[in-house]
């Protein structure tokens, strides 16, 4: 296999015929570049969409209160009540595999008034309560400054952090922005810290135009006390929240008096399970993807095995004379074998080469004329590549194999005998 | 070197059966240069064709330098023929992408020997025939007696017990041909055994032996006055 002689005797053997070992070599080149884009753009369809989750740890889910909807020890139904902050605590002690919960509270929202003022300039701003972990649920990038942090919490420190939205909104350019005071509905606020979403697709005016100040100043300051309005609970890795968020219900549900069968009282939204059906989709679209891609590779080996019946059929004459000056019958099939391995793994190669030059090609495009819905970053990962190698190797040997037959299936002396 | 009894080959043609050699018996010793005559259809080809071990007859033995040739299954057939014949065919046969020093070369090839043993053992044989200063030539360079040299040194090349030549003059002019044949008388010269298969009066008269076939049967064998070929060229 690796004998320089075998290579060079195949090399000789390519280079007899170039017109038509480029042609050969087109059908292979031609089927692996197709495979390997159609994978780059499921791909790519798979990134421009799972894009639309955002950034948030998709092991997560959010939960809120409803109205209770069943009378349950002495209490009526349609009974509001909020979670407390020691719910929180009781989640992380009582329930394990729980990597991190988040309790919020949320003030201003979509079209809301004029809520924050800094000197003459006013804004709409969403302003949330938050713990220091949910910096590590959402991903953000903090431009200047710091997030918040438990001493914050604990110190019930008036302090906050602004998205660029705010920014813009509240300051002139080059202004200094940190150690500056804004006040929130009525409340100063000293600013500690500026962030950008790390990736935002979709809602990024909305996310921009965000302020996290600590949960217990939010309490505080806005009359919450230790309620709870919601929280995002992210479950560790390798074990998915849809598999434990029925125990984190029932928890609340005995904490707060609920009925064990009250289903309504608890909302929640999973972005696990919604993350896996469309995870699940894009694994249907990328077999679909190695199929149709495989189907067209066929054609390709095919028409190398074809070709090299004709050489074959063409040289019998020549593998006769081979034969008769001592060349045994494996000599001259894996001679065959190997050129048309040869032929299929350096076309395959090429073809790689040029769908990775195409997918170039297409991100550049993106890159210039902004991001574009649902696609996004078309690529393959080395994985892909190796497996396509596979296929080269294994369809190289299929497409050889016949070929390599036909050849010393005849008598040396018939074959000196072909004109 | 070569012994034959009593061999049969027919060959089978849908329903018709052609009895080709119709027991043969022949003995060649060591250092002969023998010529195997009949017009066509004698069954000379055929007869070389099994001494070849391209082909297998159907009765009677064969054996070659002590060993038996029978049954033999192609690849230890290839060994056989790689190291103990070299063949020169009527239409020579090179591999014509391959220069004119790796054609006799390629036997070499096939016994394993390293690239560079093989092509200076390939530059010998081809300055043997004269055509050193051709060595990196294409086949479709050379003319057809130089191209019949090429084949004799390939031939030669493995260092074989016995020269097996298929009308090796058959494609060349009368003038080439004794050239041809002044280096088979050469080779011969140095006690190489050679059978030549020829239907040229003239060629056979230039081997020490002639056998006659006619009709798949021996009809006269019998040692002749050489002639030297260079007195002719």
């Amino acid at each position: 296999m690796f004998n320089k002689d075998r290579w060079s005797e195949i090399l000789e053997a390519l280079n007899a015929n170039k017109i038509r070992t480029f042609l050969t070599a087109f059908g292979v080149f031609w089927g692996i570049t197709i495979l390997v884009l159609l994978l780059a753009l499921t791909n790519g369809l798979k990134n421009g969409v799972t894009a639309d989750f955002g950034d948030f740890a998709t092991n997560s889910m959010f939960m809120w209160t409803q109205g209770t909807s069943k009378p349950y020890k002495g209490l009526p139904k349609n009974r509001y009540f909020n979670y407390k902050i020691d719910d929180v605590a009781a989640i992380k002690a009582e329930i394990p595999n729980i990597k991190y919960v988040s309790p919020r509270n949320q003030l201003g929202g979509f079209r809301g008034a004029n809520n924050v003022i800094r000197g003459t300039k006013t804004g709409a701003f969403e302003i949330y309560g938050d713990y220091p972990e949910y910096i590590k649920q959402q991903p953000m990038d903090i431009l200047s400054g710091r997030f918040l942090s438990y001493s914050d919490i604990e110190a019930k420190r008036k302090i906050c952090v602004i998205g660029t939205g705010v920014v813009k909104g509240l300051y002139d350019v080059g202004e200094e922005i940190i150690g500056t005071y804004i006040k929130i509905n009525g409340v100063n606020f000293k600013v500690v810290g500026t962030f950008k979403m790390s990736n935002s697709q979709g809602d990024g005016e909305q996310d921009a135009s965000t302020i996290y100040i600590p949960f217990t100043t939010f309490g505080q300051a806005f009359n919450r006390g230790d309620r709870v309005g919601w929280m995002a609970i992210t479950a560790v890795d390798g074990i998915p929240i849809t598999s434990i968020k029925q125990q984190v219900f029932d928890l609340m549900k005995s904490r707060h008096k609920i009925h064990p069968e009250d289903d309504r009282a608890i909302g929640h939204f999973d972005l696990s399970e919604q993350f896996e059906r469309v995870s699940g989709l894009f694994a249907i679209l990328t077999i679909v993807g190695y199929f149709v891609g495989a189907l067209v590779l066929m054609s390709g080996i095919i028409g190398i095995s074809n070709i090299m019946l004709i050489v074959v059929k063409e040289r019998t004459k020549e593998i006769g004379v081979r034969r008769a000056l001592g060349a045994s019958p494996w000599t001259i099939k894996g001679q065959i074998l190997q050129e048309s391995l040869i032929l299929t793994i350096l076309s395959g190669m090429v073809g790689i080469s040029f769908a990775a030059f195409m997918i170039w090609i297409m991100n550049a495009v993106l890159d210039n004329v902004g991001p574009v819905e649902n696609f996004a970053n078309p690529s393959v990962g080395m994985q892909v590549v190796f497996t396509a190698l596979f296929i080269l190797v294994v369809s190289g040997l299929l497409a050889g194999m016949i070929p390599a037959n036909s050849a010393t299936k005849m008598k040396p002396v018939d074959a000196l005998r072909i004109e | 070197m070569i012994t034959i009894k009593d061999l049969h080959k027919s060959y089978h043609m849908g329903t018709n059966s052609l009895h080709v050699l119709k027991g043969i018996n022949f003995n060649v010793n060591e250092g002969e240069l023998v010529s195997i005559m009949g017009s066509s259809g004698s069954g000379k080809s055929t007869l070389l064709n099994i001494l070849g071990m391209l082909d297998e007859a159907d009765t009677g033995s064969y054996v070659l330098d002590g060993v038996q040739i029978k049954n033999l299954n192609e690849k230890i057939a290839a060994r056989y023929r790689n190291e103990f014949l070299g063949f020169i065919f009527q239409s020579f046969n090179l591999i014509n992408y391959k220069s004119a020093l790796d054609n006799v070369a390629l036997p070499l090839y096939y016994q394993g020997i390293s690239r560079k043993e093989r092509l200076s053992k390939a530059e010998h044989y081809l300055e043997k025939v004269g055509l050193a200063e051709w060595s990196h030539h294409l086949p479709s360079e050379l003319s057809g007696g130089q191209k019949q040299r090429v084949a004799i040194a390939r031939a030669l090349a493995s260092d074989p017990k016995v020269l097996l030549a298929d009308e090796p003059t058959g494609a060349l002019d009368t003038k080439t041909s004794y050239e041809v044949m002044e280096l088979i008388q050469g080779i011969n010269d140095e006690g190489k055994t050679i059978l030549v298969v020829t239907h040229e009066h003239d060629i056979a008269q230039m081997t020490k032996r002639i056998v006659n076939l006619k009709d798949g049967v021996i009809i006269d064998d019998s040692k002749v006055e050489q002639v030297r070929a260079t007195q002719y060229v």
